[in-house]
């Protein structure tokens, strides 16, 4: 990545002519570029999906876990009450690693758009 | 002057010859108006990062969460989680189509979306709204700090905080406010950190006594953490991590920092690091909570807002008391001072284009000018509502906030950024329902003292209810005027979600 180039004009025309690109069938709003849009969308929000997924599985059950087990309040691990570790302590490293995860994914996914549309049908 | 008072005045002036100094600095790089909306969209992600997180943790996040930890415990903790976790959800669900929408405002974002004027005035109306709402408590706090500090009248606070802003923000706009952000963020940080390590040490050397035990009664109450009470408890809680979760997205002080990135790439980058430099933030202020909970128990009754700048004192004597006192003011007084500028400036930038820099008769201001004059109007009048309407509840205001934001912008912009269907009929019904609900519940909050019983509770914390509810009428609405989905819609689509390196039309 050294160079970028923003286009906001209309799209630059290849040289060669009579290749049909997954990025000319994007601008020129054909079914195919619709399906390539829909592929790319799809697996975006299927990822970002899981990770929220993720994070009501682990995080966002505490409550509802301690109002069913009212014993974990006086639960302790070494000095600290477990609410305390878990909410102050554990849960920020957590969120760490989901959007690293997420990150890594989500960049995946484009390149693999990037290089399924920029490659040229003959 | 008593010697009591030094610390604070010391440090109350450095941070404000620090701020204005380091904004004159960042002026000699603000040039054009893209430098003062959006700094130009060449902020590099750890730089940015360290803004946002200065401009983002609130005298709520200072002074406000070590408060309610030691007189409610571990619920409380709800605060901070959920104030971090809301960047996860905007990561994975925002940061990088909001930078690609190429935007400058929320109320911009929603014109480009939905290519309507009338979507786009809901959206300005909203951000001076929360803006203003936001804004108060952030006077209100810095009121009460100087009071604490050093004993100043209570107006003095206000006028200090809107005086330093208006003129970084004023003259140089969103470029010389990135590197003040920046810089704040470190202090707000050290001025947390160091007076803790000190604390802790004295603990330790007091023979480590347990807080959880410590005073008297409630000791595992003080370690549940979900409110009292069954299941309207549980529904609090809920609706507390509904609102701050979803919450942050909407903010307009948050959401105007993206477009500062260079690309959606970086927008993303950004996001983690601040999720980072929140998580290492978010650690400290429970310290202080459990230590004032064998310390300082009294305060829990008489005003738990000045736990964070009592304990050093109450804790340590001599000068090294003295010392960490200046500190742990320096960083209150910068947490005012970063906030505020960032709200002023979201609100200056909606006001700068929809109020201040349109045609008035023959007479029109131009880019910049109307920037400033959007500012003095952004900040002049929570300032003074903030003088006249001295005591609304600090923490409160700011809860509620977060409620109107999660259950406006959020719908709008999770619909508006995932759902192609998503029409100007439906988004004027979302943010009437979403606003008008959680509207109400703000007004309601800020009238009765009322605090028992399903209705107190439901409208307290409106998010769980009223989030829903503006979604369900957004999605309703567009089905039924299916019709009038943009034509653009599909084009736009394309814009967000599309990696910048694939050549496209966008």
């Amino acid at each position: 990545m050294n160079e970028r180039v923003r286009v906001t004009g209309p799209a630059r025309r290849r040289a060669t002519t009579g290749d049909r690109s997954g990025t000319r069938e994007i601008d020129a709003g054909t079914e195919l570029g619709r399906v390539y849009m829909q592929s790319l969308l799809r697996e975006q929000l299927r990822l970002a999906l899981g990770i929220l997924g993720l994070l009501v599985v682990t995080v966002g059950m505490l409550p509802l876990v301690f109002h069913l087990l009212p014993g974990l309040a006086e639960v302790r691990v070494g000095p600290l009450p477990l609410s305390w570790l878990l909410l102050g302590v554990v849960v920020y490293p957590w969120l760490i690693v989901l959007g690293w995860f997420y990150i890594r994914r989500s960049e995946a996914n484009e390149r693999d758009f990037a290089s399924l549309v920029e490659e040229v049908e003959r | 002057m008593s010697t009591d008072v030094v610390p604070g005045f010391v440090a109350v002036v450095l941070v404000t010859v620090a701020t204005l100094a380091i904004g004159t600095w960042g002026l000699r790089f603000s040039r054009t108006t893209s430098d003062f909306f959006v700094a130009s969209r060449s902020v590099r992600p750890g730089l940015n990062a360290s803004a946002i997180g200065g401009e983002y943790l609130s005298a709520a996040s200072f002074l406000g969460v070590a408060g309610l930890v030691l007189t409610f415990g571990a619920d409380m903790l709800w605060y901070p989680v959920g104030w971090t976790a809301g960047y996860l959800v905007l990561l994975v669900l925002v940061a990088a189509p909001l930078r690609r929408s190429g935007a400058y405002t929320l109320p911009d974002f929603a014109e480009a979306r939905l290519g309507s004027r009338g979507v786009r005035a809901m959206c300005s109306v909203l951000v001076v709204a929360i803006g203003w709402l936001y804004l108060l408590p952030q006077f209100q706090g810095a009121g009460l700090t100087l009071r604490a500090a050093i004993g100043a009248p209570a107006w003095v606070g206000p006028l200090v905080v809107a005086a330093v802003v208006l003129i970084n923000v004023g003259s140089g706009g969103m470029r010389s406010i990135t590197f003040v952000q920046a810089f704040q963020y470190w202090l707000k940080l050290t001025a947390l950190l160091l007076p803790a390590c000190v604390l802790l040490a004295v603990w330790a050397g007091d023979g480590a006594p347990d807080p959880t035990i410590g005073a008297g009664a409630g000791a595992d109450f003080w370690s549940l953490p979900l409110g009292e009470g069954g299941g309207q408890g549980l529904y609090v809680t809920y609706s507390l991590i509904v609102a701050t979760f979803l919450g942050t997205m909407g903010l307009p002080h948050v959401v105007v920092r993206f477009y500062t990135n260079p690309d959606g790439r970086a927008a993303r980058r950004t996001t983690l690091v601040v999720l980072a430099l929140l998580g290492l933030f978010y650690l400290l202020p429970p310290v202080y909570g459990a230590l004032g909970r064998i310390y300082a128990a009294d305060l829990a009754a008489a005003g738990s807002d000045t736990l964070v700048l009592e304990l050093p004192r109450l804790m340590v004597d001599g000068p090294l008391g003295e010392v960490l006192t200046g500190l742990v003011t320096a960083g209150a007084f910068a947490a005012f001072l970063s906030t505020s500028s960032g709200l002023s400036i979201a609100v200056a930038g909606v006001l700068s284009q929809d109020v201040t820099g349109r045609r008035y008769g023959a007479r029109r201001l131009s880019g910049v000018s109307a920037f400033r004059a959007g500012a003095v109007l952004a900040v002049v009048v929570p300032a003074f509502v903030s003088i006249a309407a001295p005591d609304v509840g600090v923490a409160r205001t700011v809860g509620l906030a977060f409620a109107v934001a999660a259950s406006t912008f959020c719908p709008l912009l999770l619909l508006g950024i995932w759902w192609r269907g998503l029409t100007a009929a439906g988004a004027v019904a979302g943010l009437l329902v979403g606003g008008l609900g959680s509207g109400l519940a703000v007004g309601w909050t800020l009238v009765s003292s009322d605090t028992t019983g399903w209705v107190a509770v439901l409208l307290g914390q409106p998010a769980a209810w009223s989030v829903p509810a503006a979604l369900a009428a957004m999605v309703l609405v567009s089905r039924a005027t299916r019709g009038q989905v943009p034509a653009h819609a599909g084009r736009f689509m394309v814009r967000l979600h599309t990696p910048e390196a694939v050549q496209l039309e966008r």
